[in-house]
């Protein structure tokens, strides 16, 4: 395969960006052809952080295996957890309490959002301004400092265990989460003006990367990347799962499909993320925050899908059981990688400089597309 | 009044009276060039301290805190550590040009530091053309870039070479029209004289609306041309890792890193001689007592607190705005800096021959 990639025609040169590269964020590696500064060709070249996950997840019981999803997608570990959570539930038929239920959906939110902030910061260092992503981590910090309050970890939290959470919320939980709901809502809108509002930003993004809605499904594309092309695809809304069918919130979805609309999309999620933890802070039902379950868990024969929304898309999780204390094979169904099959076709044609301002928006993180 | 003339001329005469006449001149060279290399170590350890924090103030952090009070000394610490460390060279690269582009750099930088005044009566050579010395050394440094960027046998380096000669080529032009315009006021090449004829005023103040656009054209185009955010395509880390310096380490690329932040100060100097008066206090028309009492601040002082407002000007443009992509640059010139400037050169003429200015 590399043979095939690495000729070129006169004129034109082989570069490749990573798999060390300060702009693709991990160990991504892109062999791209250039023509003078004109991108002809892009092939990515994974497999850098491969830890077999997968394979892993078949020696490890029901209720271990659920930790090693917190390193696949690291920036929305409660919900890779929360997916691997239902999805045992779903074949063991466990019914969980509804105070578990709107912690669930509050900490998925809230990691929805620090989710969002990262990229937004990173996005914006790409182009060369360096100063957001300082300004992002200022607002991400406040939930991490929540999520280690909560769950006992700032990054890779285990928090979400088959038959609810592993613990009750901090008592401190409900006012931090109230404060940062505050303190968020008014430095959106500086954002907004500093970055969104500028007209160098706005220059470098739009009509850039021009992904069509037809293309958008043909790659299989999911998550912000898709709706930026006007593809309806939240799962949180067309397949809802835990009570999401009950919270009152928006699908954001914008029609352009150029990086701007991908970039548009993410920031309004992230409004949207907050009303919908508007709706429930003050709503948490008291009750337990488990179910009772047996200590060790035996999924019945078959197989078992479920699919929740995470910042980057679909993450489809796939279990065949065969009835013992182990999966018999797992899968994962992660955005990121079909995300990145599309970055080929709407990056052809355009400037390297530009590479940066569409591979910014497809919201890569590395260890989720190798797992 | 308090003036370095007094002090370099009872210095002057001092020496003729011991020594001989050449014997002088190799004296005072020999001086001149201990102080001008003195000045660029010291405004390279300031200015990188300086971008340091103001990054810091921007970024919501404390910069550097830790060597000396306030941190102060972290820069020369850096800079020790700089001169220690090896000086790697990759495989295959041609290593001749690879030696020899960062000098080609440094020394452009430092022989535009010249005609500058920094004081009354404080300058290295007083030269009657010294605007157009200046326009016409600070092109060299492209030939340094491009040096670099074919010597190091890197695909990044190559392309960030290209984009800064592709760059500073074409913004030269505009920085050089904006010059004009004051130079079309004035009459004169001479940085003295352009600084005398602002005794009454400064020619931001006096050249009405032409001479602002001059002066934002300015900034802008030497912000380009000193390669810095939101132009620095010839860097761009996110996009090239390093441009046309990844491969230097060491010594070698602090050499680039140094002539980067002189180059700064450079151009800020010419726009604060061109525009803000030099050394000239701020004087107003015929407020006599106004007028004495702004003589009384020294001149240097004058000079260089205008010269580091307009380097904040620039350090604030690089960590507020994100960076052009290669063609919109190239297009925001050739479309619309050098056509304003050039309509508005006519303009300074016509204010200039019609004596319309203060």
């Amino acid at each position: 395969m590399f043979e095939e990639v690495a000729t070129s025609k006169e004129g034109e040169q082989i570069i490749n960006v990573g798999p060390q590269h300060p702009a693709t964020h991990g160990v991504l590696h892109l062999i791209i052809t250039l023509n003078g500064e004109t991108i002809v060709n892009l092939e990515p070249n994974l497999g850098y952080i491969h830890r077999s996950i997968e394979k892993m997840c078949e020696s490890l019981s029901y209720r271990q295996f659920i930790y090693t999803t917190s390193r696949m997608d690291y920036l929305a570990a409660h919900i890779n957890n929360h997916a691997c959570a239902l999805t045992v539930e779903k074949a063991m038929q466990i019914e969980i309490p509804e105070r578990a239920e709107v912690i669930r959906i509050l900490v998925s939110e809230l990691t929805r959002i620090a989710s969002h902030e990262l990229w937004w910061g990173a996005m914006a260092m790409d182009l060369g301004a360096l100063s957001p992503f300082f300004y992002a981590f200022r607002e991400r910090e406040v939930i991490t400092d929540i999520m280690e309050e909560t769950c006992g970890a700032r990054l890779t939290m285990n928090y979400m265990v088959p038959g609810g959470v592993m613990a009750d919320i901090h008592p401190n939980f409900v006012k931090r989460v109230k404060d940062f709901i505050i303190q968020f809502k008014s430095r959106i809108d500086e954002y907004d003006q500093l970055v969104t509002g500028n007209i160098i930003f706005q220059n470098r993004m739009k009509n850039v990367g021009i992904l069509s809605k037809e293309d958008a499904i043909s790659y299989g594309t999911t998550g912000p990347t898709a709706r930026g092309s006007g593809v309806s695809c939240d799962i949180r809304k067309i397949y809802p799962y835990s009570i999401y069918g009950k919270l009152q919130f928006d699908e954001v979805l914008e029609t352009a499909g150029d990086s701007f609309a991908r970039y548009l999309v993410r920031v309004k999620e992230m409004k949207q993320s907050i009303s919908i933890i508007e709706q429930l802070i003050d709503n948490i039902p008291e009750g337990d925050f488990q179910a009772k379950t047996k200590a060790v868990l035996k999924l019945p024969k078959g197989e078992f899908y479920q699919r929740v929304e995470t910042p980057r898309g679909e993450l489809g999780v796939y279990i065949v059981s065969e009835g013992g204390t182990t999966p018999y094979r797992i899968k994962f169904r992660s955005p990121g990688f079909s995300n990145l099959s599309a970055l080929n076709h709407m990056i052809k044609g355009h400037k390297i400089g530009d590479l940066v301002a569409v591979m910014g928006t497809l919201d890569l993180v590395i260890p989720d597309i190798d797992r | 009044m308090f003036s370095i003339e007094n002090i370099t001329n009872s210095f002057h005469n001092w020496l003729s009276s011991v020594l001989s006449e050449t014997l002088v001149m190799l004296v005072e060279m020999g001086l001149i060039a201990i102080a001008a290399i003195a000045l660029f170590a010291v405004l390279g350890l300031v200015l990188v301290y300086m971008e340091r924090k103001v990054a810091a103030v921007i970024q919501i952090r404390l910069g550097p805190n830790r060597v000396g009070p306030m941190g102060i000394f972290q820069t020369s610490a850096d800079t020790l550590k700089l001169v220690l460390k090896e000086g790697f060279m990759p495989n295959n690269v041609d290593k001749f040009l690879y030696k020899l582009a960062p000098f080609v750099v440094m020394i452009t930088a430092m022989l535009i530091l010249a005609p500058i005044p920094f004081a009354k009566g404080f300058q290295i050579w007083d030269i009657n053309i010294g605007v157009f010395y200046i326009t016409a050394i600070s092109s060299i440094s492209v030939i340094g870039i491009l040096m670099a960027g074919w010597a190091s046998n890197n695909k990044y380096s190559l392309l960030g070479a290209m984009r800064s000669g592709a760059q500073i080529v074409s913004y030269e032009l505009s920085a050089g029209m904006a010059v004009l315009s004051i130079i079309v006021l004035t009459g004169s090449l001479n940085l003295n004289e352009i600084i005398e004829s602002q005794r009454n005023g400064w020619w931001i103040f006096k050249g009405h609306i032409p001479a602002l656009i001059a002066f934002v054209i300015y900034i802008i185009a030497v912000t380009a041309e000193t390669n810095r955010a939101p132009f620095d395509m010839a860097e761009a880390e996110s996009e090239l890792t390093g441009g046309f310096h990844t491969e230097y380490a060491g010594m070698r690329f602090a050499l680039f890193f140094l002539a980067e932040y002189i180059n700064i100060f450079i151009v800020c100097a010419i726009g604060a001689t061109l525009f803000f008066g030099g050394w000239m206090p701020f004087h107003i028309g015929n407020w006599e007592g106004f007028n004495h009492v702004m003589d009384f601040i020294p001149s240097f002082v004058w000079f260089f607190g205008k010269t580091f407002f307009l380097i904040f000007l620039i350090m604030w443009f690089r960590w507020t705005f994100p960076r052009l992509r290669i063609d919109q640059l190239l297009n925001l010139e050739w479309k619309y800096l050098l056509p304003i400037s050039m309509f508005n050169l006519l303009l300074m003429t016509v204010i200039a021959i019609k004596g319309w200015h203060f």
